[in-house]
């Protein structure tokens, strides 16, 4: 395997009595998309900025590019955060020229704005002109992407990156990620986005700061399954189960009942006709089911 | 007609058309899901509704103010007050009496783990407490007619399980419940669907005919397609290729049974492909 771009080994951070990052093991290599998963005040965030440099460790070992993370190494990376971080004043090809001559020592921004639009990529070109402010969505998602891709970072960090696009831009933004992967990137991805999990090459899911679960979507599923419950009266049995204490989400004319045996949910049901089957679970209820046993019961951090 | 809802509802803001001849039914006892990419106009259909917007053109049906519970886009609570304040005052300006809004408020806290906050300012909560707290508010009613505005956008799956419960409740109880998303995977979970782009309808049904009104079939392959007829048909998922074949059968090989995210996938190819041959 050759060396991983960003490496943590036994990360922890704590802040005061809490312990918000514990131990967490993390490395990503060339070609990777790496998922990074886990409820609110998981540590997801934490951990991001230590690897950054932007926090340091309280013990364990952080390393980009086989070394201490510094300034230097924050150069080879491309960050798209979720605000997308472009200025909304600016038009794209501003923006992107601005980039430039940050990440570009010695070039200059006050470039002429004819061999500015030049510059802008193919697919953006129509809208080089066009203030970011009054750009539609998935245009400025591209722009962002654009702007994090441009200086050919050897890692992208991408903070929930296709948000609020829908699944067709969804894609066409998961090709360019793809694209840069195949040519030997590195990608880091937080994401709350099931569909979006589902494109990473690997996922590591965090609760209460611990690696609870790490590899493919379907290895994370692995075994895990969901008692479905087809009833007329869905409304009945959806009473029925919360008497039972059973916990059981509503799909179509359907409810779900992740981790528990169809016995279970057909007996907390008798007297009710329905059929209770027995489906292999999907990813999102995976996680739940991961993120509830990380977590002190009934304090989910929202 | 049965059930609450927009009649080809349009609305124009400025030289923009945000809806274009809309229509869809809420029926009470289900769940209806809006998806679409943000500036599709699900905000403003729901507000049609919802009585906060009027249309420019078309009919809503709706049951009176006091019978709608509304969560609008943003907080939708007073950030100022503590939960238990704000669920009092919401409480009070729909004239519930006090020891059957305590009743419902108890249990909604307690099952969405907002109950040991109840003194904290809503303004202090994270994005999933903030939206649980809207949504208990607008079921305080006991509303008619739910109409909730993007409630699990950008919350963990721990909270968006407590949504879902919240709604699967109103529901049960016979609310006609009407929620948008930017989610394909949660809007399957509704009893019908309308996906929106740009104003415009681009499918609506139950997820089930939805999938079934894809022409042809959609395959798998490991690499994208070279031919360019292919490949302008083609996109990524899961790491892998999906190509929609319009007009082969079921037989074809790496036929994969589609679900609602490559219907979507679908009918926006269609849109894209018909306006680039036009």
């Amino acid at each position: 395997m050759p060396e991983p771009l960003a490496e943590c080994a036994a990360v922890t951070r704590v802040f005061g009595r809490l312990t918000v990052v514990d131990q967490v093991d993390l490395a990503v290599g060339p070609g990777e998309m790496v998922g990074l998963l886990g409820a609110n005040g998981a540590g997801k965030t934490t951990l991001i900025r230590m690897l950054l440099g932007l926090l340091p460790v309280s013990a364990g070992s952080v390393r980009l590019f086989g070394r201490p993370p510094s300034r230097a190494s924050r150069r080879r990376i491309g960050y798209v955060p979720q605000t997308l971080g472009l200025y909304d004043d600016l038009t794209v090809a501003e923006n992107l020229a601005f980039s430039r001559a940050v990440f570009s020592a010695g070039s200059r921004f006050s470039a002429a704005p004819s061999a500015r639009n030049k510059a802008v990529p193919e697919s953006l070109r129509p809208y080089a002109g066009v203030c970011v402010r009054d750009l539609p969505l998935g245009v400025a998602r591209r722009a962002a992407f654009a702007q994090a891709l441009e200086h050919a970072p050897e890692l992208l960090l991408l903070d929930e990156p296709t948000s609020g696009v829908d699944p067709l831009a969804r894609s066409r933004l998961w090709e360019t990620i793809g694209a840069a992967a195949a040519a030997g990137a590195g990608a880091i991805v937080t994401t709350h986005n099931m569909e979006e999990a589902e494109e990473c090459s690997r996922l590591v899911v965090l609760a209460s700061g611990r690696v609870v679960a790490a590899g493919t979507a379907a290895e994370i599923v692995g075994p895990a399954r969901t008692a479905v419950v087809h009833a007329a009266d869905w409304a009945g049995a959806l009473r029925l189960l919360e008497a039972a204490q059973i916990r059981a989400v509503l799909a179509g004319q359907t409810l779900r009942v992740p981790d528990r045996p169809a016995a279970d949910v057909a007996r907390a049901l008798a007297g009710l006709p329905a059929r209770v089957s027995d489906e292999p679970a999907t990813l999102e209820e995976r996680f739940f089911g991961l993120a509830a046993a990380g977590t002190p019961a009934g304090q989910a951090a929202g | 007609m049965n059930g609450w809802g927009a009649y080809e509802v349009s609305v124009r803001f400025g030289a923009r058309q945000a809806l274009d001849g809309v229509s869809i039914t809420a029926l009470p006892g289900q769940v209806t899901a809006v998806v679409g990419a943000d500036g599709a106009g699900k905000t403003t259909l729901l507000r049609c509704i919802a009585g906060a917007l009027a249309p420019g053109a078309g009919t809503v049906r709706r049951p009176p103010a006091r019978r709608i519970g509304y969560l609008p886009p943003g907080p939708g609570v007073y950030e100022d007050l503590s939960v238990a304040e704000n669920l009092r005052f919401r409480s009070a300006s729909y004239d519930i009496p006090a020891p059957a809004a305590q009743r419902h408020i108890g249990e909604y806290l307690e099952r969405t783990g907002l109950a040991a906050a109840q003194d904290r300012l809503a303004g202090q909560l994270s994005g999933g407490m903030l939206r649980k707290l809207g949504v208990v508010a607008a079921l305080l009613p006991e509303p008619e007619l739910l109409v909730l505005d993007e409630p699990t956008t950008g919350v963990d799956p721990v909270s968006r399980a407590d949504l879902w419960w919240l709604i699967a409740r109103a529901a049960a109880g016979g609310a006609a419940v009407l929620m948008s998303t930017s989610y394909t995977d949660e809007a399957a979970r509704a009893a019908r669907v309308l996906v929106l782009d740009s104003g415009r309808t681009l499918a609506e049904g139950t997820p089930a005919e939805i999938v079934a009104a894809i022409p042809g079939t959609i395959a798998v392959r490991p690499e994208r397609p070279a031919a360019q007829d292919e490949r302008r048909r083609s996109w990524r998922r899961a790491g892998a290729w999906r190509v929609w074949l319009p007009s082969a059968g079921p037989g074809h090989p790496g036929t994969v049974t589609p679900d609602l995210q490559d219907a979507v996938c679908v009918a926006a190819l269609r849109r894209e492909l018909a306006d680039a041959d036009a």
